[in-house]
């Protein structure tokens, strides 16, 4: 008999990429996507963080571009980040497996916005799957892995935050670890996207897209799903929305779309033609819906209400009832603050102590908007901070623009943060600008994730470590200073007034390790000998 | 939803354990070989705030979620977390809420999470002794002792 385990969906993913014989991992840490390379590492993969999602794509690529079978793991919006890469090497020839998990956080549990990367797959021309239990994500990533071995194209998985983070029981079933060494084949026509190949390939991934269709909607692909029900309604959904629509009407007729792009036309035309009314029961944007309308199937979508949130029973029973009046306000909980303790509330009481406008960043530091501080002003995306902040100082009056402090913290400086120094230095305001690095020593919001400036690999064994203040040093900042916010706060609160009240150009950093990773931190340095 | 399926929601604040006995309660269904889902949200809302999960076990669980007004047990560490959870349970369903427990009768404030479970185990349909086992499978053996004294001071509480 199988082996069964208690897994949620990111676990689920990480027990198939180690029986399929993934040999990378690689990714940036995002919620809920996270725990899928750490427990690939956990159990033997080879598993690695880049310092952000585009990196992290383009290592990918070079994997697959020598035959190895490789997963990349991202948040949803970690994808804007790696859109570059994706959009090109959807027309170019993978010879690995290159399966890009994405995990969507529709409700947004912890996100500042609730993207549907479903727009994506359309967008770029990338081939979709989405599992709608533990199981699924398990046997969709052998699914995945085939498909992008058989046509040679990127193939995403998507999870959405349901998925990534509820246990349910998955059946390891042994998949089939592939048979090709990694190895280079020059392929100059597929691999280099100048004009003159790129149109030729840009024919070439539509048509295998046709094709790929074709085969998802013969009956054995396992590309779609058919429950037979009453002739009055039939629903066409995709991952977790199937399991609420068992709940919420357990007589339909259901689809589920285990392929979300290339659209399975025939199979759709065909389940349509069954029923009486067909209803699109789909968390996000209304994908489906169009897809369907696209095709001359005529259906009833949602009401806008639920485009926004994620689904559950009741609403879903709601949708499928027409019925778009908004819900009762949930009752409100206690909501998530800076910890006890945080090295972080030391920073933000300088901040407020000096009356910043605050140009805020992604991370744990962005509850610093929470009182008793109230000290982030605006919050956009990784590596924002810098470049909002000088824009406001390039067009505020200058008694306001002396005010502007921009906050990252050490991993989102990592990842998007040098570009912004660099802009800091190149097109320098008036009024010069101040960054605080508030480094924390960890990616903490995610659940203590290691980068390149911890001096720790993904295993937290020992790796380079990068020095924020050499980096800016290097680049050309003038003015650099290191702070323990908690012992030196006096200090860190004259040296910020000083560089903000005299046009300086500085980078303060005011580092302490966050108070529920140090004890792990020290850890991991005795074991590393550091 | 189906009636073979059991609904049990816990809830309470980041740092309380309520992750931890969801999954004890999880690996007890599973172990029973029943189906069984849990439903709980990472990242932000562990930081302090409001930290509930969701268990379903039986027989074909569809949807980790319990929804509104189908709770069978509400079992909740923090009072705090009562009235804004309140409204998942079923016209039948029972509180079982940290109110119950005498906390000096507990080695440490920690086992607060186990000793509910104690409390939950008089009333669902699962093996005490393999919710015993889950207990120590998903605790630092240290800790055993000291819980598995709070899961009996649970158990001899009656509502």
């Amino acid at each position: 008999m199988a082996k069964r385990i208690l897994a949620n969906g990111n676990e689920a993913v990480a027990h198939a990429a180690l029986e399929a014989g993934i040999k990378m991992g690689v990714g940036y840490p995002g919620t809920p996507s996270t725990e899928i390379l750490e427990t690939f590492s956990k159990i033997g993969g080879h598993a690695q963080w880049a310092p952000n999602e585009k990196v992290a794509l383009e290592v990918g690529i070079g994997s697959a571009f020598g035959a190895a079978r490789t997963i990349v793991t991202m948040k949803h919006v970690g994808v804007n980040v790696a859109a570059d890469p994706l959009f090109t090497v959807a027309y170019e020839k993978v010879d690995g497996a290159l399966v890009i998990v994405v995990a969507d956080d529709p409700g947004m549990a912890s996100s500042q916005n609730e993207q549907d990367s479903r727009n994506y797959a359309r967008a770029a021309g990338v081939v979709m799957l989405e599992p709608s239990s533990s199981q699924e994500a398990y046997d969709f990533l052998g699914k995945a892995i085939e498909i992008s071995e058989r046509w040679n194209v990127p193939v995403f998985l998507r999870l959405t935050t349901r998925i990534c983070h509820s246990k349910t029981i998955v059946e390891l079933n042994n998949l089939s670890k592939s048979t090709i060494e990694p190895h280079y084949e020059i392929n100059i026509p597929e691999r280099v996207m100048v004009p003159a190949l790129a149109r030729v390939a840009h024919r070439r991934i539509v048509a295998k897209l046709h094709e790929i269709e074709d085969w998802a909607c013969e009956a054995d692909s396992g590309m779609t799903f058919e429950k037979d029900g009453d002739k009055s309604i039939g629903i066409i959904t995709s991952g977790i929305s199937y399991m609420y629509v068992g709940d919420a009407a357990p007589e339909a007729g259901v689809l589920k779309l285990n392929i979300s792009y290339p659209f399975p036309n025939k199979v759709v035309k065909d389940f349509a033609a069954k029923y009486d009314k067909v209803v699109i029961v789909e968390e996000g944007d209304r994908i489906i819906e169009k897809d369907c309308r696209m095709i001359g199937v005529e259906v009833v979508g949602k009401p806008e209400e639920f485009i926004f949130g994620e689904l559950d029973i009741a609403r879903t029973t709601k949708l499928i009832a027409g019925d778009g009046s908004p819900d009762a306000p949930a009752p409100k909980g206690r909501p998530p603050q800076l910890c006890v303790g945080c090295p972080h509330r030391y920073s933000f009481q300088v901040l407020k102590d000096l009356d910043a406008i605050v140009t805020g960043d992604i991370g744990c530091y962005t509850l610093g908007v929470m009182p008793p501080f109230e000290k982030i002003d605006t919050c956009v995306c990784m590596g924002g901070s810098i470049g909002v902040g000088l824009g406001l100082r390039h067009v505020l009056p200058d008694d306001q623009a002396r005010k502007v402090v921009s906050v990252i913290g050490d991993s989102t400086f990592m990842h998007s943060g040098l570009t912004g120094i660099l802009e800091m230095v190149y097109n320098r305001p008036k009024t010069g600008h101040v960054v605080m690095v508030l480094d924390n020593s960890i990616t903490a919001m995610t659940g203590m994730q290691e980068h390149p400036g911890t001096g720790r690999s993904l295993d937290h064994t020992g790796a380079y470590q990068v020095s924020i203040e050499e980096v800016c040093k290097g680049i050309g900042i003038e003015n650099i200073a290191v702070f323990d916010p908690l012992k030196e706060q006096e200090e860190m609160k004259a040296t910020l007034k000083d560089y903000l009240e005299n046009d300086k150009i500085g980078v303060i950093i005011a580092r302490r390790a966050c108070i529920i990773a140090v004890k792990n931190i020290i850890m991991y340095n005795k074991q590393n000998n550091k | 939803m189906s009636n073979k399926v059991t609904n049990v929601v816990f809830a309470g604040i980041g740092g309380q354990g309520v992750l931890k006995a969801s999954d004890i309660l999880a690996d007890t269904a599973f172990a029973s070989g029943i189906d069984i889902k849990k439903a709980e949200v990472h990242g932000m809302s562990q930081r302090g705030g409001s930290v509930s999960s969701d268990v379903r076990f039986g027989e074909g669980v569809l949807s980790p979620m319990v929804a509104k007004g189908e709770a069978h047990y509400l079992v909740v560490f923090d009072k705090t977390q009562v009235e804004p959870n309140e409204a998942c349970l079923s016209e039948k369903g029972k509180l079982i809420t940290v109110d119950l427990l005498d906390i000096s009768k507990l080695k440490s404030p920690k086992c607060v999470n186990v000793a509910l479970l104690g409390v939950l185990s008089n009333f669902i349909d699962l093996d005490v002794d393999v919710l015993k086992d889950s207990i120590k499978a998903n605790l630092a053996e240290k800790l055993h002792e000291m819980n598995m004294a709070a899961f009996e001071y649970g158990q001899s509480i009656k509502l």
